[in-house]
């Protein structure tokens, strides 16, 4: 399936390779790198290129484009869904990705890799099984091993592949037992000038912190399993289960992972917890324009509206801007047109706002659109559909755990047309 | 500090071949430390892709190292180099070989890994061996490893394919989730063609779906995809008629009514291909976008249409996830749009483009949008269309000019509202836009030309500030098409062109010399100079094309004498109606691939592309998938975690084909047990629930029933001797044994009222004691049950039985009913699943206690087989019944409720770990091969009486029913057991060591079942 792995910075060097099947020279790569020119950003590389005797599927991602080499058909999204778990697993082992982690650890990647997949079909995917074989660095660890010249190859032989649970590894022990459930909802918005809401929907996600040890067998039920109108699991989730009784039934894996994710069927009728006034004009003649927008809580449920920002693409044939903030503050970068307004907490009191004037290059036209506002918020404390966990159980281990839920509620992709 | 050195290392070995020495003599050295530090920067080295290929010697001297991690990286390396430099590799090939005989399963799976990657021409024959003989070792895992190494060995060499079919076939038979995903995928790499391999092995695949791991799911429905189009007849012709308005015109013709006539028989959809939409259908919950995709092609591909649409939703979904994954999940929803606007019009809102999409997912999202346009919606889609047109990406404006033109074409309401739009667009100060506008409009036009001469003239106005080329000749091509409409101005804009000819582009000049020839046919008069002029500058162009034309041209309009023979056509040739362009998806004719494929994204057969073919007119034979044994048996590992998933929630509007289904597989059942005295046994089996239910109420009865029975279970206990292990039922079967049971009722309800009438009544002397049930039931439930043969795994009966009885109703509680269990460590007989649990009723009130029966239960997938209702209970009577609970291999309490007529009592039955377990016998052989599971171990210290007095096995049996293995060791003792649900292996083994401490070991997939069993022999063991 998977012939070769390539990663690749933004400027083309292709730092690390790996074949899991007959070597293939990397000249292969002049095809992505040839698509790589034309395109202006790298998102717009496209995803699969077909070259005369190999099929190129790559994914950009935090900064680092990962190509695969393929031979003959294969559903493109399984080389997709395997890339990001590449990149996945590598955020999971080092606590990032990105090309200097990669660089420093590249033995340890290496040796990921091979294991990951065999003959190019995955293997072993599992961080649960991977840590296994081959356990993440430490400081601790990493200052042992050279004192002692041990190594990060677990040493015992792995079983967790031989697990009918293969997420979970074995012999857990933990002195605190905790678990924790954080219910994060993102609301995806499109609102037109007049603040109607154009397209709005929420998707919620329950990442899980489970440290607990031996095999315990959890259930986490809803106060409104109703609201779910479309989730998908983590393989653990008995499926059966959610079926007849909406209840997630599961023997967690160990450590942070996504439980479940969902979409709330509200319709139209999601709460969009601020509203912005913006005007944004430019004169017809004279090169000025000016831009004023103001932020403020709409349905917040009686919470604080925090971490509110306000992101800008200026068009193009902006010259210099000229703005103040009544709260907060904005930088501005001219290369790339980007304006950012850094709120903070909404206070309903004192609406904050940003007015000031733009001015264009000499003699360029009025531009025709106005940018749209790209807004990020963060309300701590609110599931924004109203989603609300009952309870915790936990069946097949005799201590008492330490259970926590959290909600927060963010914006998604919450655009304001202007 | 690695990074650094591994530059340093780099950066001389390009330079310097002394420091590649340097790694030779670390390599050689004594020291271990120095050997891992060097083969790291080796690894290093061949991960940048830099050559180390040299020290292939030094490094191949190491492969026998005891040291774990170093091995790891002389296998890595060998993998890479071995091609290269075969002769050296072939010195490391017997360390693999024996490998291969490791006791440890993991030692062998990663050795064949090893081996299957040399890719070495010469060792193929040693590589078939090794492969044919891991594809029957005992461990699922090193099996799965051999199926990988089939496609590698068949990559190597071609001319193996018929003896590597032959291990396919025989691990396609294999029961175990582990090896399906990957033999499917070597299945689809070797023989793609050889469906008749699957056939046998359909029912099983569609049943372990769920419990393979993602990755396998992908290849297995994908090939099942395939195979369901090569042997079920097209479910699309009946419930065509149910699905999209715009079809149901040419289906509710006439013709139609004559066609059904005629096609007198109704559709009936195979079992079969209602078992696999079924299975399927959980997975499209999954959160592997890939397994997601593959479920929405499979049911595009194979399901009735009205059912299509239930993977819409989840196809959105995947909208959310990564900009890749939206790219194909875009693309494949851009062909279903195509067909079925239906299925995602109610997600148009989802497909609306934000300033922050990559280039590609816009145009892609602006194509669906154009698809899903009808009336109702198109006024919300050309607003939406608005604000994209003034995008600030161009191109994206440029795409949405050519949707807005789509959808005036295919919309015939809003074609003059589109229109309008165009041409306000046509003042827009970018080229680009306008551009598009124009050849947008020409099209269009020349579908409608008659109302249109004021925007013709509309455009001839603006055609001086129009630069774009493209532009331009659209406008002139418009001209003299239809300069009849436009009399005045077209020749004064061909007065304009004629002046700036030169210096115009190639498509214009072509344009200009066109409109020319057309004006001069139509209105000579005011034009003859004008061409003349045009047509002599064009004699001299630099570009040979427009010299041609002219050339053409002046022959066709102006001929001379000799060769004016097409001239009298010159007016129909230039003139001719022309079409008009039809405007349509550059997706519309990519359903010719299977979605979700390769091909389907880049449009263009990919290698190894296999062909989804069209469904058959007659379906092939059906019972080419009847399989004599019928249970998919999982032999090793059914997991804990999903074995709940493995019975697919009943719809009712499955109820129909679900029942044929049903039926179909109790006939081949009864047609598979039949060669097994089956008659008999269902006898014997209502003669023993009769008694049984009867014992404890009449005392006294005849002796000659009884030893008919055990002369039966006798003989049937030998034919068990050659049979093997349990398994678990899928859901289907389970289903089709709660049929059997139905069947049985009649024979049972006579003899639910202890009665003196009953001809039984004079055959039952006393009571059976539990060793009788036990041999019957231990030879009946062999028998009734086809077995596993891949790896026997014998039942034996229970070493102990505890006689402790626990409260299930206190008679205070239950108001004079009172109720025990106890368990009876029997195999169940209604379905192995169960265990079954023995239950005492008792009435201690002073009037009968009619209809004594199971009511409500929780949770409620709970599956319990239930005691038939009894009557009446008369004062101070007990009974004693027999229920089976499959508790799922945990320790969940069992809660329902105990019913009488007037009342309902909740109660519970709480298993003891050791209960859900079933003894099985297994040599010391076989138990040693099988360790390597998840372990969980405890040394403890032993009571005294425990070292001395008893055989450890008693305190052992007592906690957990389990079978003792033989041991060849005094101090250490084996018990090897089974979980009822899903048939797992628990091995426990108990080593006495010095100073009376033991060590317990338990070897179990089910690790919580491992931990649980562990703790209570642990209490078991180091009190009393």
């Amino acid at each position: 399936m998977i012939n070769s792995l390539f990663l690749i910075n933004p400027s083309g060097e292709m730092f690390l390779e790996k074949h899991w099947k007959s070597v293939v020279s990397r000249s292969v790569c002049d095809y992505f790198l040839e698509a790589k020119e034309k395109a202006l950003e790298p998102e717009d590389v496209p995803p699969v290129i077909h070259t005369p005797h190999h099929y190129l599927i790559s994914i950009y991602r935090d900064k680092l484009f990962f190509l695969s080499v393929i031979q003959t058909e294969v559903p493109p999204l399984f080389v997709i869904e395997f890339l990001h778990r590449v990149a996945e697993m590598i955020q999971d082992y080092f606590g990032e990705c990105s090309e200097t982690v990669v660089k420093d650890h590249m033995v340890m990647v290496y040796e990921l890799l091979e294991e990951m997949l065999d003959n190019g079909f995955p293997l072993a995917t599992e961080s649960n099984v991977l840590k296994e074989m081959i356990r993440p660095p430490t400081i601790l660890r990493s200052v042992v091993n050279t004192l002692t010249g041990t190594s990060n190859v677990g040493d015992t032989l792995l079983t967790g592949q031989l697990s009918t649970i293969p997420w979970r590894r074995a012999g857990v022990r933990y002195t605190n037992n905790e678990a924790y459930f954080d219910v994060v909802e993102e609301i995806d918005a499109i609102l037109d000038q007049s603040g109607t809401t154009v397209f709005a929907e929420i998707q919620g996600v329950v990442e899980a912190c489970v440290k607990l040890s031996g095999m315990p067998d959890l259930t986490l039920s809803f106060m409104n399993p109703r609201l779910l109108d479309d989730v998908s699991f983590h393989p653990c989730v008995r499926y059966k289960l959610w079926e007849s009784e909406r209840v997630l039934s599961f023997i967690p894996p160990d450590g942070n992972f996504t439980l479940m994710t969902y979409h709330v069927n509200a319709q139209n009728l999601v709460a969009i917890p601020v509203y912005v006034k913006q005007s944004i004009s430019f004169f017809e003649c004279g090169s000025d324009g000016r831009l004023d927008v103001t932020v403020g809580p709409k349905q917040t449920m009686g919470k604080t509206v925090e971490g509110v920002m306000v992101t800008v693409h200026l068009p193009k044939t902006i010259l210099s801007i000229n703005l103040t903030a009544t709260q907060g503050s904005y930088t501005y970068d001219n290369g790339t047109k980007l304006l950012v307004w850094d709120i903070g907490k909404l206070n309903p009191q004192k609406l904050p706002n940003l007015r000031g004037s733009l001015s264009l290059q000499a003699g360029a036209p009025k531009p025709e659109e106005n940018p749209s506002l790209n807004i990020d918020l963060k309300i701590q404390q609110l599931a924004i559909s109203g989603l609300k966990v009952n309870r915790l159980d936990m069946f097949g281990e005799k201590y008492k755990p330490f259970k926590g839920v959290k909600y927060i509620t963010k914006a998604g992709k919450f655009q304001v047309r202007t | 500090s690695l990074p650094n050195s591994l530059c340093i290392v780099h950066f001389l070995i390009s330079f310097s071949p002394s420091r590649n020495e340097d790694l030779k003599e670390m390599l050689e050295s004594n020291k271990e430390s120095l050997k891992l530090e060097a083969m790291k920067r080796v690894v290093g080295l061949i991960a940048k892709g830099k050559n180390a290929s040299e020290l292939f010697p030094a490094v191949v001297k190491n492969v026998a190292s005891k040291n774990i991690e170093l091995k790891k990286l002389v296998y890595v390396y060998l993998v890479r180099y071995a091609e290269e430099q075969q002769d050296l590799a072939l010195l490391s090939i017997s360390t693999f070989q024996r490998a291969l005989k490791d006791p440890n399963q993991l030692i062998r799976a990663s050795a064949l890994r090893v081996l299957s990657s040399i890719r070495v021409p010469i060792i193929v024959p040693i590589m078939m061996l090794a492969i044919k003989e891991a594809a029957s070792d005992m461990s699922p895992y090193v099996r799965k490893t051999s199926a990988h190494a089939i496609q590698k060995l068949y990559s190597l060499d071609q001319d193996q394919k018929e003896l590597l079919i032959e291990v396919i076939e025989k691990l396609l038979k294999d029961k175990s989730t582990l090896v399906a995903g990957s033999v499917v995928m070597a299945f689809e790499e070797v023989c793609p063609d050889r469906i008749d391999l699957i056939h046998k092995n359909y029912r099983k695949l569609c049943n372990l779906l769920v419990d393979v791991e993602e990755w396998g799911q992908v290849v297995i429905i994908s090939m099942l995809t395939r195979y369901a189009r090569t042997q079920f007849t097209s479910p699309w012709k009946e419930d065509g008629v149910f699905d999209e308005h715009n079809e149901r015109a040419f289906y509710e013709s006439d013709e139609e009514k004559t066609r059904d006539e005629t096609e007198a028989k109704p559709y009936m959809m195979d079992p079969d291909h209602r078992l696999l939409l079924r299975n399927t259908k959980p997975l499209l919950q999954s959160r592997n976008t890939a397994v997601v995709m593959s479920v929405a092609q499979l049911y595009w591909h194979l399901a009735p249409k009205n059912e299509v649409s239930i993977v819409t939703k989840s196809l959105v979904r995947l909208l959310r996830s990564h900009r890749e994954v939206q790219y194909i999940v875009l693309q494949n929803i851009a062909t279903m749009s195509i067909q079925r606007k239906g299925m995602f019009e109610p997600y148009m809102k989802s497909f609306y483009v934000r300033s922050t999409d990559a280039t590609h997912i816009k145009s892609l999202k602006l194509e669906i949008l154009t698809s899903l346009a009808n009336e109702a919606n198109i006024s919300t889609i050309l607003r939406e269309f608005q604000t994209y047109v003034k995008s600030q990406d161009k191109q994206f404006a440029a795409g949405t000019i050519q949707a807005i033109g789509r959808c005036a074409t295919n919309i015939s309401e809003v074609t003059d509202t589109c229109l309008n739009g165009l041409v306000l667009l046509l003042s827009n100060r970018d080229e680009t836009v306008v551009a598009e506008s124009v050849v947008v409009i020409r099209k269009l036009l020349q579908i409608q030309p008659t109302q249109h001469s004021d925007i013709i003239k509309h455009m001839a106005k603006l055609f001086d500030n129009i630069t774009v080329p493209m532009a331009r000749a659209s406008i002139l091509w418009l001209m003299g098409e239809y300069c009849e409409r436009v009399p005045k101005i077209a020749p004064d804009v061909l007065r304009k062109m004629a002046k700036s000819f030169t210096s115009e582009e190639d498509i214009v000049k072509l344009q200009i010399v066109n409109l020319a020839a057309k004006l001069y046919l139509t209105n000579s008069k005011q034009t003859k100079l004008l061409t003349q002029y045009i047509l002599n500058l064009g004699k001299y162009d630099q570009n040979y094309d427009i010299r041609d034309r002219t050339r053409f041209i002046r022959q066709l309009i102006v001929p001379n004498d000799k060769n004016g023979a097409l001239s009298k056509y010159a007016h129909r040739i230039l003139l001719a109606p022309k079409p008009a362009p039809v405007l349509e998806s550059a997706y519309k004719d990519r359903d010719r691939y299977q979605l979700g494929t390769l091909s389907h994204t880049i449009n263009t057969k990919a290698s190894g592309y296999l062909e989804l073919s069209d469904w058959p007119a007659v379906a092939p034979d059906q019972s080419v998938r009847n399989v004599e044994v019928i249970e998919p048996v999982k032999e090793w590992a059914p997991s804990l975690g999903k074995t709940g998933k493995s019975k697919p929630a009943k719809s009712s509007d499955d109820k129909f084909y679900s029942d044929s289904g049903e039926e179909e597989e109790e006939e081949e059942k009864g047609s598979g047990s039949s060669s097994s005295e089956d008659g008999s046994i269902q006898s014997i089996l209502s003669v023993r629930l009769h008694i049984l239910q009867n014992e404890r109420v009449c005392p006294e009865s005849g002796s000659d029933a009884e030893s008919h029975v055990q002369k039966n279970s006798s003989q049937s206990s030998e034919e068990s001797d050659k049979s093997s292990s349990q398994s678990e039922k899928s859901s289907s079967e389970s289903d089709s044994e709660k049929k059997e049971r139905k069947t049985k009722t009649p024979l049972q309800k006579k003899t639910v009222k202890p009665t003196a009438k009953d001809g039984y009544h004079t055959i039952m002397e006393h009571t059976f004691s539990y060793s009788h049930w036990s041999t019957l039931c231990v030879s009946l439930f062999t028998q009734l049950c086809p077995l596993s043969l891949a790896f026997p795994l014998q039942l034996s009966g229970p070493a102990f039985v505890p006689e402790k009885s626990h409260d299930l109703l206190h008679r205070m509680t239950g108001k004079g009913l009172s109720a025990q269990y106890q368990f009876p460590r029997q195999p169940c007989l209604y379905q192995p699943t169960m265990v079954s649990v023995q239950i005492s009723l008792t009435n201690t009130t002073d009037h009968p206690l009619e209809q004594i029966h199971i009511g409500d239960r929780s949770p409620t997938g709970l599956n319990i087989h239930c005691f038939n209702t009894i009557e009446c209970l008369e004062p101070e009577a007990s009974v004693t019944v027999f229920i089976g609970i499959d508790f799922n291999d945990s320790t969940q309490a069992a809660n329902f409720q105990l019913c009488t007529k007037e009342d309902h009592f909740s109660v519970s039955i709480q298993p003891a770990i050791g209960e859900l377990l079933l003894p099985i016998t297994m040599t010391e052989l076989d138990f040693r091969k099988l360790l390597g599971m998840n372990e969980s171990s405890a040394t403890i210290t032993m009571a005294a009486e425990n070292m001395t007095s008893q055989p450890i096995s008693r305190p052992v049996a007592t906690v957990a029913n389990l079978g003792m293995v033989p041991s060849s060791q005094d101090n250490v003792h084996r018990f090897a057991g089974k979980t009822a649900s899903s048939g797992a292996v628990v091995l426990v083994t108990v080593e006495l060591r010095e100073s009376s401490t033991a060590l317990i070991t338990i070897n179990t997939e089910k690790s919580v079942m491992g931990s649980m069993l562990l703790r209570d022999l642990k209490l078991a063991l180091a009190q009393t």
